[in-house]
């Protein structure tokens, strides 16, 4: 067991996943000489060297174009976007062409192609480097999306995503790379598709991720000195979603909240609460709550973005609220 | 000039009026609702692949438009399988989920046609990465339109293949008209193969009807990709005989333009040269003609008899799934 941060995780499934296999290949803008602009790629470069690992112009099309192209004749491609709020520049790429090449051709090419980006707000990077993309990206089949919330995960699904013969898009929160884990000395690659119940509990259903994922462990600890037992479930991969996980834990708590750092319209938790509406409604003792954004946006002036994204007390106020009905 | 020899200019003829014959029906076959959608016929344009098909060898990869039937059968995709992917059959090229706008057939090295206006640009970077990070020496070829020259993808693809000295031959069939707008309404270079200029690598402007012209520039460049010192840009000077789609009757093009075009037909060039040299006569193409008319009736009635596929199809392929999953 060694202690790293989810920086180093991000970097150490890289490199291990380069060395296990000559067709895994790495680009993205100031990845390679820099190391990427958040330090979370440094070493590759010297390590692989500039056949494997390069740095882009600025041309998120090309770049999310080229990973294609070389995932359906080859390679293994990881390709960076930096922020997560570049992805709708390569948007096109990534719906129309990434997203639908295996199916349209008749599955005629595996497309083992992974995108990473970092996410997130809470960090005063204003209104365009702030968001996250989860909710974008699953009204695209085809695509897998998984946003790791710690070290040990961030480390196995980026080595997972790196295996798989789909297209997987990481989502890294910018908010959690300082972030300290254990990683097992035996850690490989992760499944995806596979929710977690990071804490158990009787009484309700926490339904997050990420930095959300943080600050409602902090509010299950503070709910429960109140007597309230908070299940607490990290979602992990979007797409596909693991119903199952979140349905059997709503069955045993028949309450469920959705904290969400993305605006309310169209947001991953609807699905949440559509899961629970068509397939739980039976163990449902009271409406389904969500906890997000609303209709707001990510403001760069301090108080304005502390209170955009659901912190610690209105996470426990909207709990309270949900057992009190 | 560069000139074909025997064995491959009775290919080059072969294929051109096959792709000539093949359009005709598929025309008529839409005409007459036997195929649903839309199509975007070639006529006019097939020295462009012809040429180009003729430069290149195994292991080289295309990309290619909406406007792609020429391509397809320039690369040996079996007539029958295109037209049993015209008509949504599972035996076509991608099985039927296809259609028109997208014929790939990996196994000729047609990596795929796209319906988004440049969407495939990028995607032979990543091929050409792939040959060049093998060292294959393989090239990659993509074909787009003029129209195309104005998507942001296309000027960052020519960036980026030509930082990287990637073996990409960009291919603009200029058929003056980017759908219903003639090129100098929204283009403000004379040449597209100016734009070259930017990005550092050669531009080539070329006879688009003669395909021997075609080869020759094709060749040039596929030699200087080989050899690692990148791409180029081809400027293929070219003209549709017919609209931009289905039911386009082009009544933008100016009265006799079509009919000055008409006397450089691809077809009616290899036929007079080869003539010229002895080695066809009048009868020989009648047979020959006859020989593609053939051919292509003989795809449109198995393509007929061929079933539809299976329901099940819908939600197959669309993500790859391992034999143990």
């Amino acid at each position: 067991m060694t202690e790293i941060t989810y920086r180093e995780a991000v970097v150490r499934a890289l490199a291990d996943e380069m060395a296990a296999d000559p067709n895994v290949v790495f680009f993205g803008e100031d990845v390679a000489e820099a190391g990427g602009v958040f330090k979370v790629t440094p070493g590759l470069l010297e390590r692989f060297g500039p056949v494997r690992v390069r740095d882009t112009p600025i041309s998120e099309q090309a770049i999310i174009g080229t990973a294609l192209g070389a995932a359906i004749t080859g390679l293994r491609p990881v390709a960076e976007l930096m922020f997560a709020d570049f992805i709708p520049v390569a948007m096109d790429q990534i719906v129309n062409q990434v997203a639908k090449y295996r199916y349209m051709s008749g599955g005629q090419f595996i497309v083992p192609l992974t995108i990473r980006a970092a996410q997130g707000g809470g960090n005063g990077f204003g209104t365009q480097h702030s968001q996250c993309a989860e909710s974008w990206l699953m009204n695209f089949p085809g695509l897998k999306v998984v946003s790791p919330s710690t070290p040990a995960d961030m480390y196995g699904l980026l080595r997972g995503a790196i295996r798989e013969d789909n297209p997987v898009i990481v989502l890294e929160h910018k908010g959690l790379y300082n972030l300290k884990g254990e990683l097992p000395d035996d850690a490989g690659p992760l499944p995806l598709g596979q929710a977690k119940v990071v804490r158990a509990g009787r009484d309700v259903t926490i339904v997050t991720s990420q930095l959300m994922l943080h600050r409602s462990l902090e509010a299950a600890d503070a709910l429960a000195k109140d007597g309230i037992e908070c299940e607490v479930i990290d979602v992990r991969c979007f797409a596909p979603l693991d119903s199952a996980t979140i349905l059997a834990s709503l069955a045993k708590t028949n309450r469920i909240v959705t904290v969400e750092e993305a605006p309310h319209s169209a947001g991953w938790g609807g699905d949440i609460a559509s899961l629970a509406a068509t397939e739980g409604a039976y163990w449902l003792a009271a409406p389904v709550k969500r906890v997000n954004m609303g209709g707001a946006l990510v403001a760069y002036s301090p108080p304005l973005e502390d209170e955009v994204l659901p912190n610690v007390s209105r996470i426990a106020r909207e709990v309270k609220a949900v057992m009190a009905g | 000039m560069t000139t074909l020899a025997l064995e491959a200019r009775q290919a080059a003829l072969h294929r051109m009026l096959e792709s000539r014959m093949a359009e005709e029906k598929i025309q008529e076959l839409f005409l007459a609702n036997l195929i649903r959608g839309t199509t975007h016929l070639s006529p006019g344009q097939e020295a462009c692949a012809m040429g180009t098909a003729a430069a290149l060898r195994p292991g080289d990869t295309v990309t290619c438009t909406y406007r792609g039937h020429h391509h397809a059968i320039a690369l040996g995709v079996p007539l029958r399988r295109l037209m049993a992917e015209m008509m949504g059959k599972a035996s076509g090229s991608c099985g039927g989920k296809g259609g028109s706008m997208h014929i790939t057939d990996a196994s000729v090295g047609l990596l795929g046609a796209n319906a988004i206006v440049g969407g495939q640009i990028p995607i032979a970077l990543g091929a050409a990465l792939t040959a060049q990070v093998k060292g294959t020496g393989a090239v990659a070829v993509t074909f787009f339109g003029e129209g195309a020259t104005n998507i942001g993808a296309f000027h960052e693809a020519l960036n980026m293949a030509s930082v990287w000295k990637l073996p990409v031959l960009f291919m603009c069939e200029n058929n003056l008209y980017g759908e219903y707008s003639v090129w100098n309404k929204t283009t403000p270079v004379q040449d597209i193969a100016v734009r070259a200029a930017s990005y550092a690598m050669p531009g080539v402007i070329v006879d688009g009807q003669d395909a021997e012209a075609v080869y020759g520039a094709a060749s040039e460049a596929v030699a200087r990709a080989r050899a690692g010192d990148g791409p180029t840009l081809i400027e293929l000077k070219t003209y549709r005989f017919r609209g931009h789609s289905r039911t386009d009757m082009a009544p933008y093009r100016p009265a006799g333009e079509l009919d000055e075009w008409l006397k450089r037909d691809p077809i009616e060039i290899l036929k007079a040269r080869m003539i010229a040299d002895g080695q066809l006569d009048e009868v020989e193409f009648e047979e020959l003609s006859r020989a593609a008319e053939t051919a292509v009736m003989d795809a449109v009635e198995w393509a007929r008899s061929e079933p539809f596929p299976t329901l099940e199809e819908m939600t197959k392929d669309i993500y790859y799934e391992s034999a143990g999953a």
